[in-house]
């Protein structure tokens, strides 16, 4: 903190500046560690397979005899099931952060908000077991044609799991809102609702935005709930019903099996991590310029 | 307008005035407690399926072909060393960089960049520290599919939060008393180790329990280096091949028989129940430290 006035008198000092400093770095090295292992390996698959049909084929088959390298079956299934998992967190998680931030009286915030934290804290394992076991029988009786493996019973547990990560940082956003503004809105005759919904809301905007993509980059990194609960048939769909395999299964799918480390094969998940790595550090480059937009205090 | 109305007139006028709001409330509460209930009534469901099959059998067996003879023993036994492995590597990495960045960094572009990547490193998915961990624990250093792999993997996992809430646990301790030290003549280490230091450090392992709850339930990493899915035999060293709870669940959930999800209920009671047990530590361990008197 203040420095010079207490400048390091022994050389012990200095060494144990340099060993903190050194525990600070292996952050940095962690990170560069992951692109280093994701981009090495990810050369090698595609010093056999060009771009070009990575991105062209619509085929997703490394396994088969007919090899086919096409990410848009995984990309769909990733998709897919993230779609239906905002589909529930949004319109919950919003109108919980509304409640939270501008009805709940101040008690009821303080126990609630920690309780919904709650729904994020459980092992995604199990989450995967509820939703194979229990959710997707359930969802078979009011949806024809519902696979035992599917895309909708995972993407709706899933949905469960974003929920909290939605809702507490829109109410994060939401309760940042200024009090004058809320005022201003009453000076003019708008009720509490309207002033919610033409005032308060979109001052929150940028802070919900932020709070979606990283529920959106939360849900598409997600590995063991689609893993065990959507199937592993790699398929370009948008049908709920079917079986399909999202890029983290997939990577699940090879790790089980006893691929021989170096091999093609082997790469995939490399080249499927690195695809994973680039969406979500994307989303989460935005969601944090979002969110630095509203620690700025800067209303849209 | 509402001058010319009568008083009992216009509390009518507000209550309908106000119905809307009182609506919109309701939905608002509704969308809390809804996926709580459902959680709950998941809950309640794997507590019922499992409730048979628990009992010191299932805590002390080894897994087999047949269901209801299988036991959790060597993954409680793997958990039990990821956690203490997890916790030696992660505690000393993670406070070094808290009190790098709280008491010796000066504000540069170095710190920005370590802040800056913590902050993205809590956002890579976790199946991405599995893929670092089989490249570099597994295969360079040459680790091999060990239980210290799979501690080392964790550890990192872990470690943006580690240095978050040791951060938060300095940052705590009185600037007035570090002024203190510094007064006696004491140098910066020393004050660290005798004054901040004794201070933070329930704090600290408030967090490291949190995390640890965190990462009891972990499964895509450790898969992806490598954990068995059956091993019949308890970790003996940190080279042993080993398995989780986490990992033993998935296995039988992932079988098709309905005993074996019995038993991968049995299993999810068990992760809860250890997870609700570290939070409670963590929250004891809060409370203790709210009690204690600043001066």
């Amino acid at each position: 903190m203040s420095g010079s006035l207490h400048a390091p008198r022994a050389p012990s000092e200095r060494i144990i500046a340099a060993v903190l400093f050194a525990c600070g770095m292996v952050s940095v090295f962690t990170t560069l560690g992951i692109v280093v292992v994701l981009v090495k390996e990810s050369a090698g698959f595609f010093s056999e397979v060009s771009l070009g049909q990575f991105l062209g084929d619509t085929q997703w088959t490394p396994l088969f005899t007919d090899q086919h390298f096409g990410i848009w079956p995984l990309l769909a299934g990733t998709l897919l099931t993230t779609a239906i998992a905002v589909a529930v967190a949004l319109p919950l998680g919003l109108l919980a952060a509304i409640y939270l931030a501008e009805f709940a009286p101040e008690r009821a915030r303080k126990i609630l908000k920690p309780t919904l934290e709650v729904l994020a804290g459980i092992p995604t394992v199990v989450y995967g077991y509820f939703a194979l076991v229990y959710i997707t029988p359930l969802l078979q009786r009011f949806v024809p044609g519902l696979a035992g493996f599917n895309a909708l019973g995972p993407g709706i547990v899933m949905g469960v799991m974003i929920l909290p990560v939605i809702a507490s940082l829109s109410e994060d956003a939401i309760y940042a809102v200024p009090a004058s503004l809320r005022e201003a809105a009453y000076a003019l005759g708008a009720g509490r609702l309207r002033t919610v919904f033409r005032v308060v809301l979109p001052s929150a905007f940028s802070g919900i935005g932020a709070a979606v993509i990283l529920g959106i980059s939360r849900a598409i990194g997600e590995t063991m709930i689609v893993a065990i609960a959507a199937g592993q048939q790699a398929r370009l769909t948008a049908d709920p019903r079917s079986p399909i395999e999202t890029m983290t299964a997939y990577i699940v799918q090879i790790s089980l099996g006893d691929t021989p480390t170096g091999t093609l094969e082997y790469r995939t998940i490399f080249a499927v991590g690195l695809a994973l790595f680039l969406l979500t550090l994307g989303l989460n480059a935005v969601a944090f310029r979002l969110r630095r937009r509203v620690l700025k205090g800067g209303t849209l | 307008m509402s001058l010319r109305t009568s008083p009992v007139h216009d509390l009518a006028m507000r209550r309908a005035e106000l119905a809307p709001e009182r609506a919109f409330q309701a939905v608002g509460i509704l969308a809390i407690v809804l996926p709580l209930l459902l959680l709950l009534w998941l809950f309640g469901g794997a507590l019922v399926d499992a409730w048979p099959r628990l009992g010191w059998d299932f805590l002390t067996g080894f897994p087999s072909r047949k269901a209801e003879i299988a036991g959790i023993l060597p993954a409680l036994a793997g958990s039990a060393w990821l956690m203490a492995l997890t916790s030696l590597i992660a505690i000393p990495l993670g406070l070094g960089a808290a009190l790098y960045l709280e008491e010796y960094a000066r504000p540069g572009r170095l710190t920005a960049l370590i802040e800056l990547n913590i902050g993205t490193l809590a956002g890579v998915p976790s199946i991405l520290y599995g893929l670092l961990g089989l490249e570099i624990f597994v295969r360079v250093i040459g680790m091999g599919r060990s239980v210290l792999a799979g501690a080392c993997t964790l550890a990192l996992l872990l470690l943006p939060m580690v240095i978050i809430a040791s951060r938060e646990a300095l940052r705590t301790v009185p600037h007035s008393l570090r002024e203190a030290s510094f007064a006696l003549g004491a140098d910066r280490w020393q004050t660290l180790q005798r004054v901040v230091l004794p201070m933070c450090l329930p704090g600290v392992l408030t967090g490291v329990i949190l995390s640890l709850a965190r990462a009891i339930g972990e499964t895509a990493p450790l898969i992806t280096i490598g954990a068995l899915t059956y091993v019949a035999f308890l970790p003996d060293s940190v080279h042993s091949a080993f398995t989780a709870l986490p990992i033993q669940i998935f296995n039988w959930t992932s079988r098709p028989q309905a005993a074996f999800h019995v038993n991968a209920a049995a299993g999810i009671v068990v992760l809860i129940a250890l997870m609700l047990l570290l939070n409670g530590v963590a929250i004891w361990l809060r409370a203790r430290l709210q009690r204690r008197v600043y001066w």
